[in-house]
């Protein structure tokens, strides 16, 4: 009874939270696998077991995987390869983007909040005006950027191209998202301006994290600033790197709104999220949709898994 | 040792304020849907006719008010209940009546291009026949066979069509043509003629939008090279073979070379931004359906063009089509489970009569299904398209639901989204028989 007294209020306060999670999230997540693993791949609802959906959306077979990463790699699906060429495409998008936004927001936003630390006059208000963009929505900002990234031609130009082309600038005009081969890194552009604010204040804190008598004592022992960064301050930043790398992956493999936004519903820009809404909403192919957004939970868990794990440990020394 | 001291405290402390919270928190999780309940069973005691569409702006919510206005005044006793979604030419909304009806929440009607759009919700059995409307209201005498005929499903009628829209016009500038020395081509040889003096000049020859415009246009040059039969047999049962013809083939060869006098941008632009470069005179001609009329003819005050039809704009069959309405249509349709059933048939009967016909349509810039409409309502071009739809071969559109399902056109539009970046025909030609044995299955 004591027992039950000590624990039992507590429980008692988490488990509306606790079923409604149950439910909602984990109990909608089985029933997507199902879905994902029958034959529900057309409007009328069925629940046969296949695996068809998922046949489409990976090589056929052993011979063709390196035809399949090859694809992949370059976005030209070969006519010989059997997997689903709009999906190949999707993956290059996806590839691509992630490449460009992780890597572009780590380091515009460790750089500026290098600088920060540095020590400049009005530290609060940079750091408002490159936090600010976070505030605003991948929708918001597709619209701003859709504008600012124009690939019209001559005169319809506007936004950068115009901009390159009134400073003389005329060689870095480009077609932006709709470039056959750097597209998908063009559309990492705003999720880049979104996002390296956020990242700069992660790094900040962990620069401040350093304890200063550490910084001292290097500089006691003769080391330079740089190698007092090199090696004093930056292997303090592990962690946040790793912080940041967990949430720019997992904001590049589910981006829907900000590609929607720009690029609407075409091949050019599609990425993963938009081909399952086309396949669940446009084309009702229910497992195939279903079976994107499986993959999607998968990607992003091979990322937050060993992240829980790895801070779970560092909790439990601490 | 402080530490532990402190947490002990807390922990007796907001124990029975734990306790309570919980307490709370229980009793708001037990109440919130009940009371939920409680609202929609209160509901659905007054009639309300709730109507879904993605009628939400321009002169299609326009045409919509003026037919909420006079349901309202003949049915005081069951008001409307305008249910609009907005965004993505229905694509948004497409996606929440899904979500409705597959709860099991159905609105008690629900907008969709008339044709084989509405075989998904036929097959699912989400929406019911509505053949003896027609019997009683006589629609079947007020509305062309052939238009019956090619929305009917397995011998029975599904939906109302309240307006008919045509996708096969060529658009243009009378002036930049007459600057250019370009004359409105006919034939698929001067239309190549033109499009080249078009280039030549310095234009873009032929401006065209978004992913679902290039379909747009496949369709319509499709058209022109199969005639309305040809191109009738592409959407029969088995139709794969067909698919796979030499004339398909020449049909997307000529696509193939349409699409190298498309502007580069296209994929960045709307429909209507497609159709500014026209009016601008940056662009000779534009491809789109008629709504392009209402976008240059129509007030500023909507972000229209208010241009003159005929000296501002100028139109013309898309070259090879002269005689053929390729037709869509938006009707509206009876669920299953509606739940004010016979105000929804009565609803149904208003939106194919004649005066709800000629309200809605002047003004949402389309023309009527039925054979009847009052000539004088409307503007320069329908009264052109009120013509052609009487004698011309009718010919359904793929791009806007009258042909195929949603899963084959979504097959169709990929396989084009593929072939827009490969421009290889013989393989976009595979994409689509395969398309279409998929459909087949």
């Amino acid at each position: 009874m004591r027992k039950i007294r000590r624990w039992g209020p507590g429980l008692l306060l988490v488990s509306p939270s606790i079923v409604l999670v149950a439910v909602f999230v984990y109990g909608l997540i089985g029933w997507n696998v199902k879905v994902s693993l029958s034959d529900w791949r057309q409007a009328e609802e069925t629940s046969g077991f296949d695996t068809s959906a998922y046949k489409e959306l990976f090589p056929g077979g052993a011979g063709e995987t390196g035809e399949y990463a090859r694809a992949v790699a370059t976005g030209k699906p070969p006519e010989s390869l059997s997997t689903d060429p709009a999906w190949i495409i999707d993956l290059h998008h996806a590839l691509l983007f992630t490449v460009a936004f992780v890597a572009g927001a780590l380091i515009i936003g460790a750089s500026l909040a290098f600088l920060l630390d540095k020590g400049v006059k009005g530290e609060g208000m940079f750091r408002a005006i490159y936090l600010f963009p976070m505030a605003v929505s991948f929708i918001a900002a597709g619209v701003v950027w859709r504008w600012l990234m124009n690939p019209a031609p001559g005169d319809r130009s506007t936004g950068f191209n115009l901009l390159f082309e009134k400073l003389g600038l005329g060689f870095l005009r480009n077609e932006w998202y709709l470039g056959p081969d750097w597209g998908a890194a063009a559309l990492a552009l705003p999720a880049m301006w979104a996002l390296s604010g956020y990242i700069m204040a992660l790094y900040l804190a962990g620069f401040r994290g350093v304890p200063e008598e550490l910084r001292e004592a290097a500089r006691m022992d003769g080391a330079s600033e740089w190698r007092v960064y090199r090696h004093v301050v930056f292997p303090h930043l592990r962690p946040v790197t790793l912080s940041a790398l967990i949430i720019l992956g997992h904001i590049s493999i589910k981006v829907f709104d900000l590609i929607v936004a720009i690029g609407g519903k075409q091949l050019i820009t599609q990425t993963p999220a938009v081909y399952m809404w086309i396949l669940i909403y446009d084309a009702r192919d229910y497992a195939k949709g279903a079976a994107i957004a499986t993959l999607l939970l998968v990607g992003i868990s091979v990322l937050i898994v060993p992240y829980l794990i790895y801070t779970v440990r560092s909790e439990r020394r601490v | 040792m402080i530490e532990e001291l402190g947490r002990d405290r807390l922990a007796r402390v907001s124990r029975r304020t734990m306790l309570a919270a919980g307490l709370v928190a229980a009793a708001v999780a037990l109440v919130v849907p009940a009371s939920g309940l409680g609202n929609e069973a209160s509901n659905s005691q007054a009639c309300q006719l709730s109507v879904f569409s993605w009628w939400t702006g321009g002169g299609e919510a326009a045409g919509l008010d003026r037919l909420i206005k006079i349901w309202n005044k003949q049915n005081p006793d069951c008001p409307f209940k305008n249910e609009t979604v907005a965004g993505g030419a229905g694509s948004n909304a497409k996606a929440v009546l899904a979500q409705r009806l597959s709860a099991g929440n159905p609105p008690d009607s629900f907008q969709g291009h008339a044709g084989a759009e509405l075989r998904d919700y036929i097959k699912a059995g989400q929406v019911e026949p509505v053949d003896f409307i027609y019997k009683q209201a006589g629609f079947g005498k007020a509305m062309p066979a052939s238009l019956i005929n090619q929305i009917r499903y397995n011998g029975k009628v599904y939906s109302v069509p309240v307006n008919i829209h045509r996708a096969n016009v060529l658009w243009f500038n009378p002036k930049t043509l007459k600057a250019n020395g370009i004359a409105v081509p006919r034939t698929w040889a001067q239309f190549m003629a033109a499009l080249q003096k078009a280039e030549d000049a310095g234009l873009t020859p032929l401006s065209m939008g978004e992913q679902w415009t290039a379909v747009h246009l496949m369709e319509t040059v499709m058209i022109a090279t199969l005639g309305p039969r040809g191109w009738a047999a592409l959407w029969k049962p088995n139709s794969a073979s067909r698919w796979a013809s030499k004339s398909v083939t020449s049909a997307l060869n000529r696509y193939n070379t349409v699409l190298g006098y498309t502007n580069s941008d296209a994929a960045s632009l709307s429909w209507q931004e497609a159709g500014k470069l026209v009016a601008d005179g940056k662009a000779a001609f534009n491809i789109m359906g008629d709504w392009q009329d209402g976008y240059f003819s129509g007030k500023k005050s909507g972000d229209n063009l208010a241009l003159k039809p005929g000296s501002g704009y100028g139109w013309a069959p898309v070259p090879g089509t002269a005689n053929v309405y390729d037709w869509l249509s938006d009707s509206f349709t009876l669920p299953k489970g509606a739940p004010h059933r016979a105000a929804a048939v009565k609803w149904l009967t208003f939106l194919g009569s004649r005066i709800a016909q000629d309200t809605f349509n002047p003004v949402k810039g389309s023309i009527p299904a039925r054979k009847d409409a009052n000539t004088k309502l409307y503007g320069a071009y329908l009264k052109t398209a009120l013509k052609d739809w009487k004698s011309d071969a009718l010919a359904g559109s793929l791009a806007h639901g009258v042909v195929a399902p949603a899963a084959w056109s979504t097959d169709i539009s990929t396989a084009l989204g593929l072939f827009l970046q490969s421009k290889d025909v013989a393989r976009f030609q595979t994409a689509l028989v395969a398309a279409a044995r998929k459909s087949a299955k």
